[in-house]
């Protein structure tokens, strides 16, 4: 392969009194002073969270306002810095979501352990848990920082559903024993 | 309104002399605070940040639109900061020489401020005589003393250095000394040059730096003489310990450099000391080559009277600003140089320049006769 030599011309006197390229530094110094800071006043400005952004893993419930979740433990399992315990649970037999198979009884996820990745959102069957917008958690003790369940449907609230899986399984259910086919 | 201004001035009176005394520590030492601050915010901008804008005093706080612009300007940091050095612990390490340890600081500081005697900032006229507005009337040794005495703050260094008993600072105080008399030698002999230009044969002249600005009256010195007044503003960027010249506390390498063992008040005055040096370095620059309190070259006053004085006065004071914002605006603009590098400008260039700018000074001055 051909070399191909670089001409290195030898400096000339007034690039070697270092004045010019002072004064060009200075311009630049000076262009970057006059023009406005990106500095983000952070807790008046807020920034903005894109949509996909993993903040606190939350519990949400469902349109009707049924929680969701149906204790599988999947995330519990799946979960790499052993975040998640889920106590599961029944459901009583008059409840109104009485047709879904569990619940659980206490959901706890450790903020000082989770790790923000994303498995239990992505190994969830029943698209109960979501790493939702909130990137600011804060406590003064060891105990405040971990999530019940009562704090994570605080914090996740309800999403739109367009699946009403277990509506479909209650109807199909109640026809068959309607006597159906 | 003149006599006032000649009273306030020139009134022997012991408590006359001790107020403008205190009156002129007290706003240098401010100045010096607030260049901390111009350094925080300068540095803030050409990065692209905001800089201290938060630190308020709830009694001042509620002020509309004053309040505010003070919290956003941060003018209350400086009084912060210097009460978080006040309250700080005064830890005294196991390992120093205590009474030279303590002596450092003062001995940095003191020189700073004790030049401010000589500093001539304005002039005024009062019965049909000029009267400079200085402590001490600019008297015939004020150059000489100025930089005798601005110069021994290097002591306070290599004490530091020596008495915290340890590496870095030991590394540092040897690198400000080097440095210190490496630079001492150009920036005398552009000071020469300076007087060979302004002193006329057979005048009363002296070293006094109210004649040096006197003699500006026309052309400033800068104009004259540009390569002198380059050498020695080179010269005072490296006396005063300041990037790209600041060997003694190249954080990189040397920690802190001579401070490192030092904390909460100690430092606060080491702090103070550097900033104070600045402001001399600035205003001796200022008085030598940029015409003093002459509004501009060619035209030395504007308005007449005490007037025109005052006028002087704030010339002088917004050219030491901008001086102030120079030395802040190269400091966030060029690298560090490295040591041998630093020794190599000094002895090996700016030596030769100012020597050669002498010798043809001589020459030109000889010829003409």
């Amino acid at each position: 392969m051909a070399i191909k030599v670089v001409e290195r011309r030898p400096l000339t006197l007034a690039e070697r009194t270092y004045l010019p390229q002072i004064l060009a530094g200075l311009k630049v110094t000076w262009d970057n002073m006059v023009r406005p800071s990106v500095t983000l006043q952070y807790p008046e400005e807020r920034p903005t969270i894109p949509k996909n952004y993993r903040g606190v893993p939350t519990l949400i419930m469902d349109p009707n306002g049924r929680e969701k979740c149906v204790s599988c433990q999947l995330c519990e399992f799946v979960c790499p810095p052993k975040a998640i315990r889920i106590t599961p649970g029944e459901i009583t037999e008059n409840a109104t979501n009485a047709h879904v198979e569990k619940a659980p009884k206490e959901f706890e996820i450790n903020m000082l352990r989770c790790i923000y990745c994303g498995l239990c959102e992505e190994v969830c069957p029943e698209e109960a848990i979501f790493l939702q917008s909130q990137y600011s958690l804060t406590g003064l003790t060891r105990e405040s920082m971990v999530n019940n369940k009562v704090k994570l449907y605080e914090l996740g609230g309800t999403l739109p559903d367009g699946h009403h899986k277990w509506d479909k399984k209650k109807e199909e259910a109640d026809k068959q024993a309607g006597g159906g086919h | 309104m003149e006599k006032i201004l000649h009273d306030l001035v020139l009134s022997p009176d012991w408590y006359f002399t001790a107020a403008r005394g205190l009156t002129l520590i007290l706003i240098v030492m401010t100045l010096a605070g607030y260049s901390v601050l111009l350094e925080r915010k300068a540095s803030a901008w050409i990065q692209g940040r905001i800089g201290p804008n938060r630190t308020m005093h709830p009694l001042i706080g509620w002020i509309p639109f004053i309040g505010t612009f003070l919290a956003k300007g941060g003018f209350i940091q400086p009084a912060a900061d210097g009460g978080k050095f006040l309250f700080k612990e005064d830890a005294l390490p196991g390992h120093v020489r205590k009474f030279y340890y303590v002596l450092a600081p003062i001995i940095a500081l003191a020189p700073a401020l004790a030049v401010l005697v000589m500093l001539p900032f304005g002039e005024f006229i009062y019965e049909g005589k000029r009267y400079a507005i200085s402590l001490t009337q600019g008297a015939d040794v004020g150059v000489l003393f100025m930089f005798a005495v601005s110069s021994l703050g290097v002591y306070g260094i290599a004490l530091a250095g020596w008495s915290a008993n340890s590496k870095f600072p030991f590394l540092g105080a040897v690198r400000g000394a080097a440095q210190l008399v490496s630079y001492e030698l150009a920036m005398g002999l552009t000071v020469l040059t300076i007087f060979l230009a302004t002193s006329v044969p057979g005048e009363d002249h002296g070293l006094s730096l109210v004649a040096m600005v006197n003699a500006q009256s026309g052309a400033w010195n800068i104009l004259t003489q540009p390569i002198a007044a380059l050498v020695f503003l080179i010269c005072v960027f490296a006396e005063t310990n300041r990037h790209p010249f600041d060997m003694p506390e190249s954080e990189t390498d040397l920690v802190g450099g001579f401070h490192t063992e030092y904390g909460a008040f100690k430092f606060g005055i080491f702090f103070v000391a550097e900033y104070s040096h600045m402001i001399i370095g600035s205003t001796l620059f200022i008085l030598m080559f940029l015409g003093g309190w002459h509004v501009l070259p060619w035209m030395p006053s504007v308005g007449e009277g005490w007037v025109g004085s005052l006028i002087g006065v704030a010339t002088f004071f917004l050219k030491l600003c901008f001086f102030l914002f120079f030395f802040v605006w190269v400091r966030w603009t060029l690298p560090r140089f490295r040591y041998d590098q630093v020794m190599r400008i000094g002895w090996r260039v700016l030596l030769p320049i100012a020597v050669l700018n002498l010798l043809a000074y001589f020459a030109w001055y000889a010829l003409r006769g």
